[in-house]
């Protein structure tokens, strides 16, 4: 009985669904994701690998990582801030701002892209006045990482809040009555509690940033070599059918946001282990 | 409704929660599966009410009145299930709870629904909950809470009661109150019935007849008094209350632990090993020898609030013994801490291999 | 890929004792304000304004032209396809999932995930490489006078892809808290396997499955780099809303972009205020049980 695959259960419906549930998933994702590394096998490793080097595209990984891990940097910042401010303080107001965090992830990213172009280019709200500083924001690597830190948002601040909730008053109050001063106990006990978060709220931007499209495009410029992203590329390889320059993309892409998954789940996973000790 | 458990294993990957199990439960008796956590009480219960299903085996039977209800599902077994964290349905209200099994009936069998709103409004009655058939289970106490669960299990009038750690998450006073309640209600109505617990008080306090059971078997089937008094095996011994463990060997018609000699029955168990359990209450203290046959200890606490005072000794190799005496007997004796006393032999058990002295 | 949020209820009282000095507290406070103004509001309210900033008149204009109706229906069936689908997917899922042990299961949630860390992009291509006209199928479909890429279905197709594990997030977690205790109380008291599922479970995950069909919802009309990959951007047949959008914009016909844009905005909107009244519901349900207690988990409010 030990090698069974199912332990017995009274509640009927296990066959149903679970066979449902297989059959959709292997339809709509797993037979079609399994078609791109099909398609990038019958390449040939030379030409994937002069694919995913050719310089434009390698300036392509550079734009959207660099870019990418900036709007994570910021989002880290200002999200803890955001993040605290929601659930230790109570001003008016307060209620309407919490939900409005969400709202990177209500917009479409169409939307959320050309509403951020009108802002920053040369004569927009914010653009005229960056303009004179010298600073351009629409068409440059500069509004690519806008648009990042803007579809980002939310992951930093929704990852910290029940953290921070958690966080029993308890340590701080251990902390203070052992004579730590405010800054000592943020640093020593606060910090440390919410670094797993933090770091998981981070890596959760950064993934969803490498492979953000639509916030991006309208306000990048698309000019090669310079402000263009990689899901880009791909869109280009597709409208001159070059469906294998496309896939090999597609499946560095692919590679990279697995890895910061699985990183991300390690993080968890080993932070869920050593506060309930176990292993 | 008697219900007999014949020759039933239960697996689980690997582990053995039930081996070779064979019971029966007389009609309208209250029975108390007895056991620590692990020894397969619950696992037993749930495979009579049909929530798990038992090992495949030839002999493997579970009857109800001499009926083999194996191939019945668990909503054909007729059967009231008191779940250990009640189970209630959290979006219906109490009267809700209670007409459920009623409600869900087929068509043809579906009681009307004044009769339906007759049968709940007699049960509310029943469990002294009357007022409370609108709020909804989170609007109402543990103890209360397991009353309506009762009322549930009850509402489709089942053939036997099975109840799982009924008052395991009450607290001490509710459960208290609970089990007596529930001892008046089953003397009312007579349904027969089964609950799991691990508190040797509870089942022995509530219960017509107790199962102890132990790793996956039963150790013992007896009344109270006889589970109790007169334990088949060790386990049974230490399971049921405090009770000092002394190791001594056979020799020749006796049974002997230091100063002190049983006589033995079985003269051909000649030089094993025996080990002798005595209750607290079955030891005497002196501070003076006798003549009785004694160990010599001292006393390192003395516990003297509650219904008899409590003695913590140390004997000469540092073994520990407790010793229990009414208060009148401990006022009269006037032993302090720190004094060496005697300890003499009242009663007791004493176990050699698979048999019983 | 995509956020989604799970419900979360989180206490918002300060602790007295531990309270950051005043100067603290409000500069963190301007800082939260200024930041989320920047990024958040002024996006937003510029979408209303350049959608009407040429009068309300050319602003209706620009909506009720025929190819932006036609955007509008093809989103909507999309969006009715689409979140169904995956609606029953979802409850099939969780109840395999939460219901039941079973080998490989943690295996299955990782899968069912996936498409969370697939770029739109990426998932669009996909597609393309099974229907696509140098893809898989796609002689066969030629020959049968078939299309799904550049056509209704391979929108739809791709929409579903992205929008696959909205509710089945929401649901999953849930219902293994929520344990199948009461499903065996109302089998042992007669009740079948549906009627079980409509009168004990249903009831007991409704708001977690509105909120994900809310989130489903709002991802499934406002994809757009998915769609953009899949559906040849064909004025009047293949234009979702968003595709509609970018097609006005790069014409710099800006005016009816936003126009269009605003509509996407409010339901946007919507989607938030849904949003946050379910969670308020499912607080004030929580507040009279005491189930409310189990905390989150650290970092695990959400997902990608």
């Amino acid at each position: 009985m030990g090698s069974s695959f199912k332990q017995h259960s009274v509640i009927p419906g296990f066959g149903m669904t679970l066979g449902f549930t297989v059959f959709y998933l292997s339809l709509l994702v797993l037979i079609p994701l399994s078609a791109l590394f099909l398609k990038t096998a019958t390449m040939g490793w030379g030409a994937f690998w002069t694919t995913v080097t050719d310089p434009r595209v390698v300036a392509s990984y550079k734009l959207t990582f660099g870019a990418a891990l900036a709007g994570a940097t910021i989002n880290a910042v200002f999200g803890f801030v955001v993040a605290w401010t929601l659930v230790r303080y109570s001003f008016p107001g307060k209620g309407l701002i919490d939900a409005m965090v969400d709202l990177p992830f209500a917009l479409p990213t169409a939307v959320s892209g050309i509403a951020l172009t009108a802002i920053y280019s040369r004569n927009g709200w914010v653009g005229q006045w960056l303009e004179p500083l010298g600073i351009h924001v629409a068409f440059t690597p500069l509004g690519v990482g806008v648009a990042l830190t803007f579809i980002g948002l939310p992951f930093v601040v929704r990852t910290l809040q029940p953290a921070i909730a958690d966080l029993d008053p308890e340590y701080e109050e251990a902390a203070a009555s052992l004579g730590a001063g405010r800054v000592q106990v943020f640093l020593r006990v606060i910090c440390p509690g919410l670094l797993p978060a933090l770091l998981t709220g981070f890596a959760l931007a950064f993934a969803r940033a490498l492979g953000e499209y639509g916030s991006v495009v309208f306000i990048s410029g698309n000019m090669p070599m310079r402000t263009e992203i990689t899901p880009l590329l791909i869109i280009s390889k597709l409208e001159q059918y070059d469906y294998a320059g496309a896939t090999a993309i597609a499946v560095v892409m692919l590679l990279a946001s697995f890895t910061i998954l699985l990183g991300i789940n390690t993080l968890q996973w080993r932070h869920v282990r050593r506060i309930h000790g176990r292993g | 409704m008697s219900i007999e458990v014949r020759n039933i294993s239960k697996t689980f990957s690997g582990f053995a929660a039930l081996t070779d199990v064979s019971l029966v439960v007389p009609d309208g008796e209250l029975v108390a599966l007895l056991g620590p956590s692990g020894s397969g009480k619950t696992t037993l219960l749930r495979i009579i009410a049909g929530l798990e299903e038992p090992d495949p085996g030839p002999d493997g039977r579970i009857l109800f009145n001499d009926e083999d209800v194996a191939g019945r599902g668990v909503g054909q077994r007729q059967v009231g299930f008191v779940f250990q964290h009640y189970a209630l349905f959290r979006h219906m209200s109490v009267f809700e709870n209670i007409a459920f099994g009623l409600r869900v009936r087929p068509r043809g069998s579906r009681p009307s629904k004044a009769a339906i709103d007759a049968k709940v409004r007699e049960l509310l009655q029943l469990i002294q909950l009357d007022n409370v058939g609108n709020r909804f289970p989170s609007q109402l106490s543990g103890g209360q809470r397991q009353r309506v669960a009762l009322a549930r299990a009850l509402a489709i009038e089942p053939r036997v009661l099975l109840l799982d750690e009924p008052f395991g998450a009450l607290d001490a006073r509710v459960r208290q109150d609970l089990r007596q309640w529930l001892r008046r209600l089953h003397d009312e109505i007579h349904v027969t019935s089964v609950f799991v617990t691990h508190d040797q008080e509870e089942a022995l306090e509530v219960a017509d007849r107790v199962v102890v059971m132990n790793e996956g078997r039963i150790e013992q089937n007896g009344t109270p008094e006889e589970v109790f008094h007169h334990p088949a095996t060790e386990f049974v011994m230490q399971f049921l209350g405090h009770v000092n463990l002394f190791r001594g060997r056979i020799e020749a018609d006796h049974a002997v632990f230091g100063p002190w000699a049983l006589q033995n029955t079985d003269p051909a168990k000649d030089g094993q090993e025996a080990r002798m359990f005595v209750r607290p209450y079955d030891l005497d203290i002196n501070t003076t020898e006798d003549g009785r046959p004694a160990v010599t200890a001292t006393v390192t606490r003395i516990q003297a609030a509650g219904p008899t005072a409590k003695f913590e000794l140390l004997d000469e190799n540092s073994q520990p013994i407790r010793v229990e005496m009414p208060h009148d007997r401990f006022r009269a004796m006037n032993v302090a801490k720190g004094d060496r006393v005697f300890v003499s032999l009242k009663d007791a058990r004493v176990y050699v291999e698979d048999y019983v002295i | 890929m995509a956020g989604t949020v799970r419900l979360r209820v989180s206490p918002t009282k300060a602790p007295q004792a531990v309270r950051d000095p005043a100067w603290v507290r409000v500069l963190l406070i301007a800082i939260t304000l200024l930041f989320l103004g920047l990024f958040l509001l002024l996006p937003l309210v510029s979408v209303f304004y350049e959608a009407l900033r040429g009068g309300v008149r050319l602003y209706f204009a620009s909506l009720i032209n025929a190819d932006a109706m036609t955007a509008v229906r093809l989103t909507l069936l999309t969006a009715g396809i689409a979140v169904p689908c995956n609606l029953v997917f979802g409850l099939a899922a969780a109840w395999a999932l939460a219901k039941f042990e079973f080998r490989g299961k943690g295996t299955l949630i990782t899968l069912i995930d996936l498409p969370f860390a697939v770029s739109p992009v990426v998932s669009g291509l996909v597609f393309v490489l099974l229907f696509g006209a140098g893809g898989w199928f796609g002689p066969w479909l030629t020959a049968n006078n078939l299309h799904i890429i550049f056509a209704v279905p391979g929108v739809v197709l791709a929409t579903m892809f992205v929008t696959f594990p909205f509710v089945a997030r929401e649901l999953i977690p849930l219902m293994q808290e929520q344990g199948s205790e009461e499903e065996q109380a109302a089998l042992v008291l007669g009740a079948g396997g549906w009627k079980t599922f409509w009168h004990v479970t249903l009831p007991n995950i409704k708001w977690a499955l509105l909120y994900g069909v809310i989130l489903c919802n709002a991802r499934a009309m406002g994809e757009f780099g998915a769609v953009s990959v899949v559906s040849g951007h064909i004025r009047g047949r293949t234009n979702t809303m968003p595709l509609h959008v970018e097609i006005l914009y790069n014409e710099y016909n800006f005016q009816a972009a936003f126009a269009v844009a605003s509509l996407l905005a409010l339901l946007a909107l919507v989607t938030l205020a849904a949003k946050t009244l379910v969670e308020w519901r499912v607080r004030a349900n929580m507040g009279q049980d005491e189930s409310a207690e189990t905390p989150t988990p650290p970092g695990g409010g959400m997902t990608l």
